[in-house]
């Protein structure tokens, strides 16, 4: 993982990581034979196959490191103590080559070797039936992401099932993602058709096995123009093929979210048990007519910095409005009721919770982002009340909840109610909650109101040339367990477009990437970009993004900062749900609690067994 | 006007000049996934078509039938077709007096899962209790037909389970199947001690806004 250690110089590598011990993968030759492997799979416009040694001079990406400043001189904006890190033109993050780790030749031993070249050509061979020429995961030759990622796709909510996966147009995709079991059957991918595809998910999952085969983790394959990242997790392998040029971190933590989006309709421990007595079970049979749900997922952790940033944004409200409305959700309760969550415009406008639940754990955001997209991804409540389990993977990824969700203003749908109970049985009773909050907001008028509430415009903090920001509070001790949120106002021109605005994200993500970079971890970072100039500062207390037109000086972003701070302390009650409120409605605590016998009762009934 | 499917409004005046007994009839769908389970039941809520996304667990809907002597409300449960809901689809059916096996006329492999749904349901069919149907829906795909009415009729007659052939679509014979149900419902489960229970009006409302009291404020958001 260290930077430092990174060859110079090699073109293609594969890192491994060895889990157990720090012990050191077999030399080159594993590194060479999988670095072929990964030619094959990806075929590039420049024939490198086999070559080691190729320069790697970006252009765009250097140009894009130069202009950095490799320190920021002025005084931090607060007297909070604040650790610089300068950073060194050789080791930007975004030099697309990585080589595989650096091994101890010494303890490498001959019969090792053997092993190795013999499955390496087996899985040659196997590459060559495969035709993967065809099939591979190719693009033309793109200059840096930060000039130009996203101008290629807006995120749309069509399907892909479709698509020609032998077409060009399949290969330029910017991320494709692939879900596969371990027997090397397809689940899930996200552009075109599992079937289509067998072969190459088949080679996906001879590299992690041939990886396996040496007691190691196939981790990620750089080449130039791709990073493809891979997740195990249970039975079910992960893989992303990313040319976004995001760290490996970051696509890792997406292939997360899609992990935890399966569990989350399917639990831990029925797709453990249904793998356990069948190994080449077809997952896809459990997943029907959820594609949706997952490419939903992918469209938004593209699109939502909610998912970059591990919070949840919740829509500005008056905090009065806010407060009648929890207490509307406060009144409304039933035995084993858990959440009460009232969303609109796919946004959290407040949550309430069970008393002793939340003293036993707290609602991770990710629980709350695979609420809301599955909500947001499926027009299915929008008919109806729905009555679903549903697991909260980051809460027990083993136990369902049941989901009670119906909109309150049919036909728009815009504001809608979600019920968690621990009582499959609880239907009627939920459902009558939701009567009593209806009413509740019909005498308050809370609907108009909501209706009337809107994300704000960077223009109300009153700071020139700032354009965007995104801040994000810490846990302090008052408030620990509320659910981590952030705030960001609506993108404005020059950030109007899907293209600039994807632009503008994957600036963040690059310096999010900086900033959590897990060799050097930076607290503050200032870039002048292209375009614009960016400043990303994370303290004990927030972190915190911000563009400003390109022409600012350091100490006018300072400044801005300054007052930004000042800005977002004065308008917190509306920015974010400050105190979430909680209720009681546990008659008997084991019955709601984290794994409580009656819930790893509910898991049970509910598993998939009966379907073997 | 004897007996109706109202629509919302006639069915406050109706219902507010002669308060007849209102039982509750829970009825589930049952069915491969994307044969119409959704639109069926939208259709019998609204009057509605609309596709419809994969349902997620189970949706629920009410609607009122008035009957000469009685009024049904009918809590319909319209249960997810993918397999993964499967293993709890019994959550949603268990102790409904009325059950809709729906298929596709236009895709024969539906109508064998039917089958399979009625061989589920009968080990846990009490006779007497639950009227099934066997529902061909998508008969305006007449052209793609895939199954014919006879084999639909005969399958019934075999197993002694009501036929009809609706189309969510055009709407065609969708209120009259639930106009039948509700017959079969009255006959054969509404004339036992205890087959149906009686439906209360929600008391809450009364209590905290006395002034304000509508009866049929609620009924009204839920279905027509």
């Amino acid at each position: 993982m260290e930077r430092a250690n990174h060859q110079e110089g090699e073109a293609q590598g594969v890192r491994i990581c060895d889990p157990p011990s720090e012990s050191n993968p077999p030399a080159d030759t594993l590194a060479t034979s999988l670095s072929l492997l990964g030619n094959h799979m990806f075929p590039d416009p420049v024939e490198r196959l086999g070559s080691t040694t190729v320069s790697r001079d970006d252009p765009a990406n250097s140009s894009d490191v130069t202009a950095e400043e490799p320190s920021v001189d002025a005084e931090p904006p607060s007297n909070q103590l604040m650790k610089l890190e300068t950073e060194d033109t050789e080791t930007s993050e975004s030099q697309p080559v990585v080589s595989a780790q650096p091994a101890d030749r010494g303890t490498e031993d001959a019969a090792a070797d053997n092993d190795q070249n013999d499955s390496g050509e087996f899985v040659v061979a196997m590459l060559a039936k495969a035709k993967l020429e065809e099939q591979g995961i190719g693009v033309k030759g793109r200059s840096s992401p930060l000039l130009e990622a996203g101008t290629q796709e807006s995120p749309t909510f069509t399907s892909h099932r479709d698509e020609d996966v032998t077409a060009d147009s399949w290969r330029q995709h910017r991320k494709h993602v692939f879900v596969l079991s371990e027997a090397g059957k397809p689940i899930y991918s996200r552009y075109g058709s599992e079937e289509a595809l067998s072969s190459t998910m088949g080679v996906m999952m001879a590299l992690v096995s041939f990886v396996q085969s040496s007691d190691n983790i196939i981790r990620s394959v750089y080449s130039e123009e791709h990073t493809v990242v891979f997740l195990q997790k249970g039975p079910l392998v992960l893989v992303c093929v990313s040319s976004s040029r995001q760290s490996e971190q970051q696509l890792r933590g997406e292939l997360m979210y899609v992990y935890y989006q399966i569990i989350s309709m399917l639990t831990q421990a029925s797709i453990s048990r249904i793998f356990e007595h069948k190994k080449n079970y077809d997952l896809r049979r459990l997943l029907a007519g959820s594609e949706k749900i997952l490419d939903g997922l992918l469209n938004l952790v593209d699109s939502d910095p909610s998912f970059l940033l591990a919070a949840v944004h919740c829509l500005p409200l008056a905090s009065s409005l806010r407060d009648s409305l929890s207490q509307i959700l406060q009144k409304a309760i039933t035995p084993n009721l858990v959440f009460s969550i009232l969303i609109a415009k796919n946004q959290l406008l407040t949550i309430v919770q069970e008393k002793t639940v939340i003293e036993d754990t707290r609602l991770e955001p990710a629980d709350v982002h695979l609420l809301l997209n599955l909500i947001g991804a499926s027009s299915a409540f929008q008919a109806g009340e729905i009555w679903t389990p549903i697991c909260l993977p980051l809460f027990n990824p083993d136990c369902y909840f049941y989901a009670y969700i119906s909109y309150l203003d049919p036909p728009d749908c815009t504001v809608c109610l979600l019920l968690l109970s621990t009582d499959k049985e609880a239907f009627y009773a939920v459902a009558e909650c939701k009567r009593k909050i209806e009413e509740a907001m019909e005498t308050q008028n809370s609907l108009s109101l909501i209706a009337k509430a809107q994300s704000y415009s960077v223009s109300q903090v009153g700071v020139s040339d700032l354009r965007h920001f995104m801040y994000k509070p810490f846990d302090v001790p008052d408030n620990y367990r509320q659910l981590t949120q952030f705030t960001s106002p609506e993108m404005e021109a020059p950030y109007g477009s899907e293209e600039e605005k994807m632009r503008l994200l994957d600036l963040y993500r690059y310096m999010h990437s900086r900033i959590h970079s897990t060799s050097r971890p930076l607290k503050l970072i200032y870039h002048v970009a292209e375009r614009e100039t960016l400043l990303a500062w994370v303290t004990s207390k927030f972190e915190l993004y911000t563009c400003f037109s390109p022409l600012v000086t350091k100490a006018c972003a300072i400044t801005a900062i300054t007052k930004l701070l000042r800005w977002i302390k004065k308008e917190e009650d509306r920015l974010f749900i400050r105190y979430p409120p909680k209720y009681s409605t546990t008659p008997n605590p084991s019955k709601s609690s984290r794994g409580g016998k009656s819930d790893q009762q509910d898991s049970t009934d509910n598993g998939f067994l009966s379907l073997l | 006007m004897g007996e109706s499917l109202p629509s919302g409004a006639q069915h406050h005046s109706d219902a507010l000049r002669k308060p007849v007994k209102t039982l509750r009839v829970k009825m589930a769908l049952l069915g491969s996934s994307g044969v119409g389970k959704s639109s069926l039941a939208i259709r019998f809520s609204k009057d509605q078509f609309s596709s419809t996304s994969p349902t997620v667990g189970c949706a629920y809907f009410t609607r009122m039938v008035h009957l000469s002597d009685v009024t049904f409300r009918f809590e319909i449960w319209d249960t997810a077709g993918q397999e993964k809901y499967h293993s709890i689809t019994p959550l949603y059916y268990r102790g409904a007096h009325a059950v809709l096996l729906v298929y596709d006329i236009s895709k024969r492999e539906t109508f064998v899962r039917a089958q399979v749904w009625l061989k589920e349901l009968e080990k846990q069919y009490i006779a007497g209790s639950t009227v099934i149907w066997l529902v061909g829906n998508k008969a305006d795909l007449d052209t793609d037909r895939q199954v014919s009415t006879r084999e639909g009729q005969s399958l019934a007659n075999e197993r002694g389970l009501f036929f009809m052939e609706t189309s969510a679509l055009s709407g065609d014979q969708v209120s009259e199947l639930l106009l039948a149900i509700a017959h079969r419902v009255n006959e054969c489960i509404g004339e036992q001690q205890g087959g149906l229970s009686e439906w209360q009006e929600p008391t809450l409302v009364d209590l905290r806004h006395p002034g304000r009291f509508n009866p049929f404020g609620y009924c009204c958001k839920v279905g027509p």
